[in-house]
């Protein structure tokens, strides 16, 4: 997997994909260029290394300690650093959607962009370990959309948003939704520059989830509670599912909807357009 | 299991801190993970002879020091040994905390030849 710039030409390395491309040709040509310039550097260095080292190789065996201390995270956090700098300079309120599999993120976008997106320009990329059908979904309502398929990764990294934003030319003043790769645990760890992160829980899971998974909601600004059509067939207390996510992060701010009759959905809504141009 | 993804991460910093260094490969890492930044050690044990494996790291003794949690109430000043991240003010209940220590996911020191 290249770590480095997102693309993955390569078996199980990601590929980024708009609806219709077969085989990203015109990305693979991008990117294979760009990974060409990466990779010769990076030798061109190592020989450098090598020689530099053979030379004082002569001089001491010894051992040298370096002091690091670096976060390990760090590269990450610095590109998650400058994708966040470009959506405030365009003014790109950007969304990082974050949930188990199956909790209804792609429904809800769905609708989200089918009412506002008369009035407000929508872009999406779609996070998956394999196909088209996300984007595709979302290509069906006419929103740009860019399928991030992760291969065998687990969640999305700031680099391959980077790469994806790249290829999505969005507009000034626009929303962009990163709809990450279903899982509860990964995709945690790792900012992509997001305005706020938004964790979708559907009553259909248990109510203890974010005590169970709690590093999601720690990080998490907007809480989701989606399936709320469901709640008289399902054994769930709403009220004990919000304490225990209010006990992992108290500062959680919950919307309760079904996605597929639109209950609750105007308050989603509005607060979409209250906070994507922040005074 | 984002652990591979943190294991790439470790080896691209030893990489290009032996390379600034002008050392041929690291004979010792020593690493900081806090109890509360989200990695599983045995997660990331399982991995990390892949993740090294024709890397600087290859041959490298691997020296982790486990961080344990620190919080700080905010609303009564308390200091606390947290084990999870929902864990709550012994002395008031509150919910709201600052951590002070336990998110710790560092590259500490690297002894290179």
């Amino acid at each position: 997997m290249c770590g480095t710039c997102g693309c993955g030409s390569e078996n199980n390395g990601p590929t980024i994909l708009k609806p219709g491309e077969e085989k990203h040709e015109h990305s693979h040509d991008e990117h294979h260029h760009h990974h060409e310039g990466h990779s010769h550097s990076h030798e061109k260095e190592h020989r450098h290394h090598h020689d530099d080292h053979s030379h004082s190789h002569d001089h001491s065996h010894k051992h040298k300690i370096l002091a690091i201390e670096q976060d390990i995270l760090q590269n990450n956090q610095i590109l998650a650093a400058r994708n966040r700098g470009y959506f405030e300079a365009k003014n790109i309120f950007a969304l990082n959607m974050v949930s188990s599999p199956g909790s209804g993120k792609t429904s809800i976008l769905e609708s989200t962009l089918a009412n506002l997106k008369e009035d407000i320009p929508f872009y999406v990329i779609e996070g998956d370990q394999q196909t088209l059908n996300d984007a595709n979904r979302i290509d069906a309502l006419n929103i740009p959309v860019i399928q991030i398929n992760t291969g065998k990764g687990c969640h999305l990294e700031s680099d391959m948003v980077f790469e994806a934003v790249k290829r999505l030319n969005i507009e000034d003043n626009a929303i962009l939704m990163i709809e990450n790769v279903g899982n509860l645990v990964c995709p945690s760890m790792f900012d992509l520059g997001e305005s706020k992160r938004v964790v979708i829980i559907s009553t259909t899971e248990g109510e203890d989830k974010p005590i169970k998974y709690p590093d999601m909601f720690h990080t998490s600004d907007i809480c989701i509670i989606n399936k709320i059509d469901l709640l008289p067939y399902v054994n769930i207390d709403v009220q004990k599912l919000k304490n225990y996510a209010l006990q992992v992060n108290p500062n959680l701010q919950f919307f309760e909807v079904s996605a597929t009759t639109g209950e609750g959905m105007e308050a989603w809504y509005k607060w979409l357009k209250d906070n994507m141009h922040p005074s | 299991m984002h652990e591979l993804s943190i294991a790439l991460g470790i080896v691209k910093i030893a990489e290009n801190e032996t390379a600034k260094a002008n050392a041929k490969k690291v004979t010792k890492i020593e690493l900081e993970i806090g109890v509360l930044a989200g990695v599983e050690l045995e997660s990331l044990n399982f991995i990390w002879e892949s993740a090294i494996k024709d890397s600087v790291l290859e041959f490298a003794k691997k020296d982790i020091t486990i961080i344990k949690g620190l919080g700080k109430c905010i609303d009564c000043d308390t200091e606390f040994d947290m084990e999870f991240i929902y864990d709550t003010c012994p002395n008031c209940k509150s919910n709201f905390k600052g951590i002070l220590k336990g998110k710790e996911l560092r590259v500490k020191v690297l002894e290179v030849i």
